[in-house]
């Protein structure tokens, strides 16, 4: 399992998501301690590629042997493209929850929603509050 | 808000880093490393499990023998001193007061080892019906439970070969305790009955002799895995054992409480049946999701030994046989699954 880390360069949303922005599209995952609340995880349901995910929103789940736990939207946008490689293997997410554990890569509806996400302080500020 | 209750172990969980969560009233380690290390742990060596949250009942006197057997589904007289029984507490419907193990210590004095959840309807079960020369004492509080479980958990505590069900008095680095032959998950292994005092200090030296510490997490995938009914799941005192595939557990040719609604259940033959399945699709079955063909899930989580999702869940008796097509509702999701022969997971297959 990976060690705790929470990148500069990614904008952070409340329910421990993720999002890398660039030029209209994002890539989304996990972060560091979403995957270490749930465990070793052991299935990824995706959406669809194609399909429109809502900021705020539930868009996938995640599973550990012990609890199924769903993963919202940063960001508004339409799925250009699923992780195959975590759905063939979950625990991806646990080594690398910001680099090989990604979840979905998105072309963005609202960009100007990215305004509403956390910077990384202000992540770990709400980490420390926890 | 209810004040959770902890084993003598608790500071040693701490200190382990384990995750804490509450378990029928009782605050108890869910996982120290990770469900899956500790799963396969017990699978190819050994694990400890702190159990202590299981009630003992002591039940004592020239009657306690009669009183158990009028109550107790299995029969007590296949069993002598030092030898243990798995077995069910009935109610008048045929349902399922409690499973547990009944220690036969001497001709007149047994040990029940019952569910945390069921310490106290299983006491006042018992108490209500009393003989006069049987008394029912809850001892729980005087006594600490560590399952030592796998494949090399009697090699790692120096203990001898002994069948399984049976027990005997022992002695591990100085620490007296009663090695009871028992377990829930499936592998050779004991559970070590001792004083409370004296638990903190056995635990440590089970871990010295190089046993990894596991929680309840891989205690329910390891006995679901092996398909062990967990009370509250597949069994309550609204099920029968019929049905549960638990019938090898009651002696229908004697009287006990319940007996007449289980033998019209054997003889007509139950509605539903307690069915063993694994998922052919991506997903993971849940306790309460429904079975599209019919009956629901009882028990669902991810086969850290199969890498695959697999459940124990009631289904219509006709389906009851390996390799029928059930569907199972994971969220809005229909996914293929099928029975399987029971257990879902034994070594030799692997």
């Amino acid at each position: 399992m990976a060690a705790e880390s929470y990148p500069d360069d990614l904008r952070y949303h409340p329910e421990h998501d993720w999002a890398r922005i660039e030029d209209g599209e994002a890539t989304f995952g996990i972060t560091w301690f979403a995957q270490d609340s749930l465990g070793e995880l052991v299935h990824f349901e995706p959406p669809e590629e194609g399909a429109t995910i809502s900021a705020g929103q539930s868009y996938a789940e995640v599973e550990s042997v012990k609890a199924v736990s769903d993963v919202i939207a940063p960001l508004s946008g339409e799925v250009l493209e699923v992780n195959r490689a975590v759905v063939d293997a979950p625990e991806t997410v646990n080594d690398e929850p910001y680099g090989a554990g990604w979840l979905v890569r998105v072309r963005l509806t609202e960009p100007a929603e990215a305004d509403g996400l956390l910077d990384v302080e202000a992540y770990k500020r709400q980490l420390a509050e926890e | 808000m209810q004040t959770l209750l902890r084993t003598p172990l608790y500071d040693r969980h701490l200190a382990l880093g384990a995750r804490l969560v509450p378990f029928a009233g009782w605050e108890m380690p869910v996982q120290y490393e990770g469900v899956i290390p500790e799963h396969r742990a017990v699978r190819t060596d050994a694990g400890a499990f702190d159990v202590s949250h299981m009630g003992e009942l002591e039940v004592e006197g020239p009657r306690a023998r009669e009183l158990l057997q009028s109550l107790l589904s299995n029969d007590l007289d296949r069993i002598g001193p030092g030898q243990a029984q798995y077995t069910l507490l009935t109610n008048e419907q045929g349902g399922i007061v409690d499973d547990l193990i009944v220690y036969e210590r001497e001709p007149d004095r047994f040990l029940l080892i019952v569910n945390a959840s069921n310490r106290e309807p299983d006491f006042e079960w018992l108490r209500e019906r009393e003989l006069p020369e049987s008394e029912v004492r809850d001892v729980s509080d005087d006594h600490a439970l560590i399952a030592v479980q796998g494949p090399r958990a009697l090699e790692r505590l120096g203990l001898p070969e002994a069948p399984a069900f049976t027990f005997a008095g022992g002695v591990i680095d100085g620490i007296e305790c009663v090695v009871n032959r028992t377990g829930y998950t499936g592998e050779e292994g004991v559970e070590l009955l001792v004083d409370s005092e004296r638990a903190a200090e056995l635990w440590d030296r089970v871990l010295d002799r190089g046993v990894a510490p596991c929680g309840l997490g891989a205690r329910d995938t390891l006995r679901l895995e092996v398909c062990y009914p967990l009370h509250g799941n597949e069994i309550s005192p609204e099920t029968d054992a019929i049905s549960a595939g638990l019938g090898w557990v009651c002696a229908l040719d004697r009287q006990f409480t319940g007996v007449d609604p289980l033998r019209r259940i054997k003889e007509n033959g139950p509605e539903r049946r307690l069915v063993a399945f694994v998922m052919d699709e991506g997903g993971i079955p849940r306790q309460g999701m429904a079975i599209a063909e019919g009956g629901e899930v009882t028990s669902g989580s991810h086969s850290p030994m199969l890498e695959v999702g697999i459940g124990l869940g009631y289904v219509p008796a006709e389906l009851a046989q390996p390799g029928s097509e059930l569907t199972i509702d994971v969220r809005g999701r229909a996914r293929r699954a099928r029975v399987v022969k029971k257990p879902i997971y034994s070594r030799e297959e692997t």
